[in-house]
């Protein structure tokens, strides 16, 4: 299920251009992430796939079909949407919630709440959970129902907005790498919107950086970005700039361990440095690096 | 006493007919109001209007208008439809204002997510905004119970049989135990209208009491805090 974005354009109503001239090829079974400051259109991007944007001009494809000919009720039925603080149904049990799309495609009441119990199993909830009502639940817990209900249709496509962009650190760290073990086992597309640059590391095979107006800054694998960002706007949004990715080993570390540091000095991890040594990386094995940049926001989390 | 225990038959009667004059205003108003709220809802020109012709309508003294229903729409002058068309305008009035906000309080994010999720716009009113309208429609159709059953005394000022007969009579009279009969009865009536209500929406609305409220909580602690309370 290969997305494809081809010159499109938005502009509302109210005048404002949302995008201009954006293509972008999102390929399938992998994780997109569309990062970018509040303002750049990454949202209105994610709801052009299913349809609750449509583009001012240009085309959206879907595997070579265009989708402005599919109507928008079927086609969000086929594609997982998950969002930000939830949007969980307030009214409906967890289960139901769960049930909702397979309930409005016709599949028995029975069948779609069992499956769902099965879908709770499968994003580390509780089954005891199913008969609550999602404001009975912590907010990590809602971001859980609310992927197990994007899941719930097994849709080729997941398109995520910011969901883990309300909970604390600590669970969203939790929930991050509970996609990331989803992910290893579905293969869904994914795509996935933040405005946290390490969010997009994390969890992003392909990241687009995006500035103002849904221009792409950069598009590339996060190790790519990193090692060359395309100008000093990517520079500066990937934190380049600011020293936080620039580490240093800090001299009076004990053993093989060195503690590395940022430009600020602030402690951002360890490595394995046999008699004052760095062992450099083997290329297949390098993308796990990535997650020492990720602590430093996560200070406490262990 | 021994007035009312006389006279239960006749009372028990008058109070069949006042339900029969109230009910059908309460069920018209509603069915007629959540269409209109959900358009003045959506609409802010249309919620102008329609809130605005709400009040108007409700400034019209009710006998005058009992009086002009005949006139208007040709029904003879002691038909009871004069006192259920005045009664169910009045419930109009006032339930519309409550069926817009009731809609408004619908959260957009879950609107949203709805859409997201591939329900029709059929299926998204009835499954969605309705029901998480309900709490707030609840709240309205309390209050026009209420006030249907208090205004449809008028109808005996003007020839409708209902528990006003019993003020009418009273002062005719000058009997005191007769109108205070008629107070309590009215009272009562009301006072059941409104049990029977809030035992259909905790009927209905089963999730807006294990959750507190009617409202979709979304800040984490909040919703931390009510788990705790229920487990």
């Amino acid at each position: 299920m290969a997305i494809e974005f081809r010159h499109v354009s938005k502009t509302f109503p109210d005048g404002t251009t949302a995008v201009e001239d954006f293509s972008l090829s999102i390929p399938s079974h992998e994780t997109t992430v569309l990062v970018g400051s509040s303002g750049c259109g990454k949202t209105t991007l994610l709801r052009m796939i299913n349809r609750m944007v449509d583009p001012s001009s240009g085309s959206i494809l879907i595997d070579g079909e265009d989708i402005s000919g599919i109507p928008p009720v079927g086609l969000r039925r086929r594609i997982g949407y998950v969002m930000q603080n939830s949007g969980l149904l307030p009214h409906r049990t967890v289960a139901d919630n769960v049930a909702t799309v397979p309930m409005l495609t016709g599949v028995p009441k029975r069948k779609a709440r069992e499956d769902a119990l099965a879908l709770l199993d499968r994003v580390g909830l509780d089954r005891g959970l199913a008969k609550r009502y999602p404001a009975q639940l912590s907010g990590g817990q809602q971001q859980r129902v609310g992927v197990a209900r994007g899941l719930a249709v097994d849709p080729n496509i997941l398109l995520m907005d910011e969901p883990f962009g309300a909970v604390d650190p600590i669970v969203r760290d939790e929930l991050q790498q509970e996609l990331l073990r989803l992910q290893g086992s579905l293969g869904k597309t994914v795509v996935f919107v933040t405005h946290d640059i390490d969010e997009a590391f994390l969890l992003g095979n392909q990241v687009v950086i995006l500035q103002r107006g849904g221009r792409v800054a950069q598009v590339g694998s996060p190790k790519e970005i990193l090692a060359n960002p395309a100008n000093d706007f990517v520079a500066d949004f990937i934190g380049a700039k600011r020293g936080k990715r620039r580490l240093t080993a800090e001299a009076g570390a004990s053993g093989d361990e060195v503690l590395l540091v940022d430009a600020a000095g602030y402690a951002a991890g360890v490595i394995t440095a046999p008699g004052g040594r760095l062992e450099l990386a083997t290329a297949g094995s390098s993308p796990k690096s990535r997650s020492v940049s990720n602590k430093t926001d996560q200070a406490g989390d262990a | 006493m021994d007035w009312v225990w006389s006279h239960a038959g006749d009372l028990w009667s008058l109070v069949l007919t006042h339900v029969g004059l109230s009910v059908p205003p309460i069920v018209l108003g509603f069915v007629i109001s959540v269409p209109l709220g959900y358009w003045a809802s959506r609409s802010a020109a249309a919620r102008a209007v329609l809130l605005t012709l709400g009040n108007v309508l409700y400034t019209i003294p009710s006998l005058a208008f009992i009086l002009l229903v005949p006139v208007v729409l040709g029904f003879a002058l002691l038909d009871a439809k004069n006192v259920l068309v005045a009664l169910t305008v009045y419930a109009i009035a006032i339930m519309v204002r409550s069926a817009a906000d009731a809609f408004a309080s619908v959260s957009a994010s879950v609107r949203e997510s709805a859409v997201a999720q591939g329900f029709s716009p059929a299926q998204r009113f009835l499954r969605v905004e309705l029901p998480l309208a309900g709490p707030v429609l609840l709240a309205g159709v309390r209050v026009v119970s209420v006030s249907t059953v208090s205004l449809a005394t008028i109808g005996s000022l003007a020839g409708i049989d209902s528990l006003g007969n019993l003020f009418t009579d009273g002062f005719q009279r000058d009997f005191a135990v007769e109108i205070i009969t008629g107070i309590v009865l009215v009272l009562a009536l009301a006072a059941v209208f409104d049990v029977v209500l809030s035992l259909v929406g905790r009927l209905l609305l089963p999730w807006s009491r294990r959750t507190g409220r009617g409202r979709v909580r979304r800040s984490a602690p909040a919703a931390a805090s009510v788990s705790e309370q229920v487990a």
